[in-house]
């Protein structure tokens, strides 16, 4: 059944333009316009110093993945709770577990391809490196996916209506998008490095970067990034499950 | 054994009293109308009937089922008519169908349940290229893909226009012919009239009436009144009945025996130079009841 529904979503999201454009162009763009502005630069990662992309479409990739979990389900949800969608199929046998998960796999559908797309630009376009750690690359993308899907949703339950949705969801977002080190590097000791520690955005961002570090040992995993992850993930997915509302406010 | 069972219903949303000791039943194969000006309660009834809504007290039975634990097995065999619910705006009229067929045991051909609601022109549209009225239909049409015994209506025609309206129900008229069982939710008592076997009035939370279309509030026995429009040099004193006119010029006449006033008037007329212009004869309409039932609950609540 959950397939079922996936298979609906995924056909209702590539018609949907704006959703899918968005997606798809944050990342994509980002990812061309501060290759070009920095593309000869070099970052300092441990055990070496790597041009700019080899930092920069890791980071991306981990943008592509909040961006297709976090603002997508975020944004799916709102919508259709404001609109009644939830409410009508929580009207019909479906279950709602079942019809949730259709919504969740269809982001997770989306992320995958995003995801692949931005490791092939960057291997193809910018030369990046991958140094193989493919499990390292798969617990940091499921890891992520957890916990921006649950985020996504946890915080379409305080979004009270589909006008604040767009400030809500975004201003959640975007100042740890830049404190993160999403946009280029952001030092561990600097004042805002401190604060970004202790959200799961810098923690998925770093994770990934390791993945693709051509110095790093190992697995390629971090334990305490993946670690942080999971407890983001945990309580989101509480306050989800006991905030979570199929309909609208009642206005009165 | 009735389809809908309801006795005592309660149900307060923090101080507001939503719903205060309701009680009714539909049978089998019957249709309900819920009337009820905003904010009377019918809305809530009937999602808690629908599963929406926990009740805080008295009993429900919807098809022998508890909706608040009927669950699946309950929304296999009702048929949902929300207000103002949304559809994919990407999928097509018939792709939402479809996907909804398949949440079902037993539901109808989506080509079938397109015609009942005559969206055959629009079956490869996109929802979100719907005109209200079309949209409407939709709706109309995922409320019947379960092939449901019963069906809940909210309110299925505002927003239509007259011809619109007309069709809806003749639409609606066919599934009861079809035995389904149908509670309707409406503010329009034209709709109640043209579509219910038997009416309830909710204002406040409570039914204050129930009865047949016809016979609600004391229809069929209260005071006829006849119309017409004063003769040209005619004083209201000279007519053999008592009378009142109103702003329009037009003489209004209420009586409990109409079929006599009438002969009275027709004889004076004849005898005094001929027609009764504008003339008619009306029972109270299902609309002047309405009001006279709700208007305390209103002055009540404002």
């Amino acid at each position: 059944m959950v397939g079922y529904q996936v298979r609906w979503e995924q056909k209702s999201y590539w018609r949907n333009p704006a959703a899918a454009v968005f997606t798809f162009a944050f990342p994509l763009l980002f990812l061309v316009i501060f290759t070009a502005i920095n593309g000869n630069g070099t970052i300092d990662l441990p055990g070496g110093e790597v041009k700019f992309a080899q930092y920069y479409v890791p980071a991306i990739i981990a943008f592509g993945l909040i961006s297709a979990c976090y603002t997508n389900l975020a944004f799916t949800i709102c919508i259709r709770r404001e609109n009644g969608l939830l409410k009508r199929a929580r009207g019909t046998p479906l279950s709602p577990i079942v019809y949730l998960a259709g919504i969740v796999g269809n982001v997770i559908v989306v992320a995958i391809i995003l995801t692949s797309l931005i490791i092939a630009l960057g291997i193809i376009a910018y030369g990046v490196t991958f140094p193989g750690r493919y499990l390292a690359l798969i617990v940091t993308i499921v890891t992520g996916a957890f916990c921006f899907s649950t985020a996504g949703i946890a915080i379409s339950t305080v979004v009270p209506n589909e006008d604040a949705a767009p400030a809500i969801i975004n201003f959640v977002l975007f100042p740890l998008l830049f404190i993160s080190g999403t946009f280029g590097p952001v030092s561990s000791d600097s004042a805002l490095g401190r604060i970004a520690v202790l959200f799961p955005v810098r923690h998925l961002v770093q994770a990934m970067v390791h993945v693709f570090n051509p110095f790093g040992g190992g697995t390629g995993i971090v334990a305490s990034h993946i670690l942080i992850m999971i407890a983001w993930g945990v309580v989101c997915l509480a306050i989800s499950l006991r905030r979570f509302r199929w309909e609208p406010r009642i206005k009165s | 054994m009735a389809v809908i069972d309801v006795a005592d219903l309660t149900k307060s949303y923090g101080d507001v009293h939503a719903v205060r000791g309701v009680s009714f039943s539909v049978e089998q194969g019957e249709c309900l109308a819920v009337l009820g000006p905003n904010g009377a309660g019918k809305t809530t009834t009937v999602e808690i009937l629908e599963g929406y809504r926990t009740r805080d007290s008295g009993s429900v039975s919807v098809l022998g089922m508890d909706p608040a634990d009927g669950g699946t097995e309950l929304r296999q065999r009702i048929g949902i008519v929300l207000q103002e619910c949304g559809v994919d705006p990407y999928l097509t009229v018939s792709e939402v169908l479809t996907m909804h067929a398949g949440y079902y045991n037993k539901p109808l051909a989506v080509a079938d349940v397109i015609d009942i609601v005559n969206l055959g022109e629009k079956a490869t549209a996109r929802v979100k290229t719907l005109s209200g009225g079309q949209k409407r239909r939709l709706d109309v049409a995922l409320g019947l893909v379960p092939d449901p015994e019963l069906l809940f209506l909210d309110e299925p025609t505002t927003g239509f226009d007259p011809t619109a309206r007309r069709q809806a129900w003749d639409m609606i008229g066919n599934l009861a012919r079809m035995g389904k069982t149908v509670l309707l939710t409406t503010h329009y008592m034209d709709e109640a009239q043209a579509l219910a076997d038997r009416v309830i009035v909710i204002a406040a939370g409570r039914i204050v009436a129930e009865g047949s279309p016809d016979s609600i509030g004391g229809r069929a026995d209260a005071d006829a009144q006849i119309t017409f429009q004063l003769p040209t040099g005619v004083s209201p004193g000279d007519l053999p009945l008592a009378c009142e006119v109103d702003g329009d010029g037009l003489v209004v006449v209420t009586t409990s025996t109409p079929t006599a006033a009438l002969q009275t008037l027709t004889t004076w007329a004849m005898a005094n130079g001929g027609e009764l212009k504008q003339f008619s004869v009306s029972r109270p309409s299902l609309d002047d009841i309405y009001v006279a039932l709700t208007a305390d609950s209103i002055v009540e609540q404002s």
